[in-house]
């Protein structure tokens, strides 16, 4: 039985179609990511799973329990982290902690191994009310409150957003060791290169679906041969890259260029060649694609169709 | 387990409110403010108004008259006046509320059993002070013609005596201290409950707490007892105020009108709940109170105007007024001294209001996001 199972659901705003006939399944003891844009839909469908919203049409369930019929039952086995910052600002670290654990039912002692790995970098701001922690802290507060009463199943939306990089990595480890306790994780994210982090990602676009798979399976999903370009200031040229007759695609890609391609004999010294020719010195790698180049593909795929 | 859950969320609460100096004050200390300014400020009673004389007989009884008016503690005389022009004049400057005109030959026509003749001119740009003003000064001078007409010669006539039953000195702390009792408990458990309750749906930290296994009544319950103790708190704070500073007497059994309170705390919770079910954000929540509690009781209450005053349609409004079934029944209680049987309506009304509230509420609480 699959951890969450989610089966031809749609949502609407009124007009607005949030989610349109999704189908996903996560498995039990994964961590499963969901990757969108912002206004994809994630917030929406984790707010159903999470039994806060009701679908229009198909359902979802978790733990094999309906989350529009058996609610009550669900509620309380679920760990949630919603995207806002919903600790109390005017409480402590530890009194924030004592009361999601208190409303649960449990106590900080009780499930202190759940949550040593966090806590023991809030230690040391434990008498500090919350709202005057930075993001990171925030989140990781949020984190620990959401696991104390140890959930079978862990929903966290955007926990990344808004939180500095090394915070960002941190919160990927602790999400790892959280996974490595056996608690199925559902982690939504905006950002691409976190997908990497997870077993196998949805990708989300305007309320849609349109891929399940792991990140390695993605990256093999590329269609095409690709290239990364090194030159400084290699942005000024990238109009006039694309407009190359082997160029399928170009675009940035942290400071260098990617530049995909559909003849699959074109070589990296080729490809050097040509550029120089238009005066562009620069140093040029055949590469795998990532992940984030099928997920940059796809997008654009999808907002050309 | 489930006991401990709920008193975990009730002295959660009651950091939040104890950490917010704002809500601090605005529970404990403004009720304090606010009795003390409509006790001395907004006062309707008649201490020591300025009256002036303008005297056509200057003999004794009309000399008489004067210190007899000036020393009944209602007047203060600011002097005598020279001619009928200087009348407007003593107005116009503020000097006078009061101008009593004395005809001639006073103490003779008095003494001669004929009609003595006087007037009485206010300043009734404020009509309810001039009207009482002149109403006192009236029955300061009938009761002492009385003595002095053609004394020593026994006459039948009809002689008019009015009481004010229940409040004989016609003091205001009989009608602001019931009021702003009313007033406060209004805003403290409905307006304070119903913010504190969408503040944790702003915050977003009611989808965490929707998610728990706490069930929505003890969510609201919790959310509410911090604020039933501090109506109590205020109701006491109130009522010592009413006897020690304004000397406001208790007539009525105390027990009952601890009671009366309480149904009334109940009832103002339950519409603050009722608020905070139908407004998603605090500012929503906050200008709902404004308008469906604070000016209706101020207003339609009967605490500033009387509700006998007012145009039909708004006396029929006023019977759906939570607060006005209070004050009467605060009223009956407090300063007419009388028991259960003649608050019955109130209490009734009251129970039915709440009951509707209550049920109302639960209909209306979302244990979802929509």
């Amino acid at each position: 039985m699959p951890a969450i199972q989610i089966t031809n659901l749609s949502k609407a705003y009124g007009e607005v179609k949030a989610l349109s006939d999704i189908n996903l399944s996560v498995n039990g003891g994964e961590l499963f990511g969901l990757i969108g844009p912002d206004g994809a839909g994630k917030t929406t469908l984790i707010r159903i799973i999470t039994t806060l919203l009701l679908p229009d049409s198909g359902c979802a369930t978790v733990l094999g329990l309906d989350t529009r019929h058996d609610y009550k039952k669900l509620r309380g086995l679920i760990g949630y982290m919603p995207a806002v910052f919903s600790l109390y600002s005017d409480l402590n670290v530890e009194e924030n902690l004592n009361f999601f654990a208190g409303v649960f039912g449990t106590s900080v002692r009780e499930n202190y191994d759940l949550i040593k790995g966090i806590y023991h970098m809030l230690e040391p701001f434990k008498h500090r009310p919350a709202g005057k922690l930075s993001g990171g802290m925030k989140q990781k507060l949020a984190l620990s409150c959401a696991l104390i009463h140890r959930p079978k199943v862990l929903i966290l939306d955007e926990p990344t957003t808004g939180v500095d990089a090394v915070s960002r990595m941190e919160l990927w480890d602790l999400l790892h060791e959280i996974k490595d306790k056996g608690i199925t994780t559902f982690v939504s994210t905006a950002y691409m290169d976190e997908a990497k982090q997870c077993d196998r990602v949805a990708l989300i676009q305007k309320g849609k679906i349109f891929g399940v798979n792991s990140p390695n399976g993605f990256a093999q999903m590329f269609p095409y041969k690709l290239f990364a370009v090194y030159s400084s200031n290699i942005w000024l040229h990238l109009e006039s890259i694309r407009q190359m007759v082997v160029c399928e695609t170009a675009y940035m890609f942290g400071n260098k260029l990617h530049f995909a391609t559909n003849s699959f004999d074109l070589r990296a010294e080729n490809l050097r060649e040509s550029l120089l020719s238009m005066g562009i010195d620069a140093q040029v790698d055949e590469i795998e694609a990532g992940i984030e180049d099928y997920f940059i593909y796809q997008l654009s795929e999808k907002s050309r169709s | 387990m489930a006991q401990g859950r709920f008193l975990n969320f009730v002295s959660k609460e009651f950091k939040h409110i104890l950490r917010d100096t704002r809500t601090l004050l605005i529970v404990l200390v403004m009720p304090v403010i606010q009795l003390l300014i409509f006790g001395f400020v907004i006062s309707s009673e008649i201490k020591n108004a300025d009256y002036a004389v303008l005297d056509y007989s200057h003999d004794y009884l009309s000399k008489q008259l004067v210190q007899r008016i000036s020393s009944s503690g209602y007047f203060n005389l600011k002097g005598y006046l020279n001619s009928f022009k200087e009348i407007e004049k003593a107005f116009k400057n503020g000097d006078a509320k009061l101008v009593l005109v004395i005809g001639s030959h006073f103490d003779r026509k008095l003494q001669n059993n004929r009609y003595a003749e006087y007037q009485i001119i206010t300043d009734a740009s404020d009509p309810n002070t001039a009207n009482i003003l002149a109403s006192y000064a009236q029955s300061i001078i009938n009761s002492f013609t009385a003595e002095h007409h053609a004394a020593g010669q026994p006459r039948a006539r009809v002689n008019i005596q009015s009481r004010m039953l229940y409040n004989e000195e016609m003091k205001s702390a009989f009608m602001f201290v019931p009021g702003t009792m009313v007033l406060i408990l209004m805003l403290v458990t409905a307006m304070m409950t119903s913010i504190s309750i969408t503040r944790e749906k702003e915050l977003g930290t009611m989808e965490v707490l929707l998610i728990s296994p706490l069930k929505p009544w003890q969510i609201v319950l919790g959310k509410v007892i911090p604020y039933i103790g501090i109506a109590f708190t205020n109701v006491t704070v109130i009522i010592l105020m009413g006897i020690t500073i304004f000397h406001l007497p208790i007539r009525g059994n105390l027990l009952l009108l601890v009671g009366v309170s309480s149904l009334f705390i109940l009832l103002a919770l339950s519409l603050g709940i009722l608020i905070s079910t139908l407004s998603s954000s605090q500012a929503v929540a906050m200008f709902m109170s404004m308008f469906a509690l604070m000016l209706p009781t101020i207003l339609l209450s009967g605490f500033i105007f009387p509700i006998e005053n007012m145009p039909q349609l708004l006396q029929w409004l006023s019977l759906i007024m939570p607060p006005r079934w209070f004050l009467s029944a605060l009223k009956t209680i407090m300063i007419k001294g009388q028991g259960l049987q003649y608050v019955l309506k109130e209490v009734l009304v009251m129970l039915l209001m709440t009951t509707i509230f209550i049920i109302l509420s639960i209909k209306k609480f979302k244990v979802r996001l929509e």
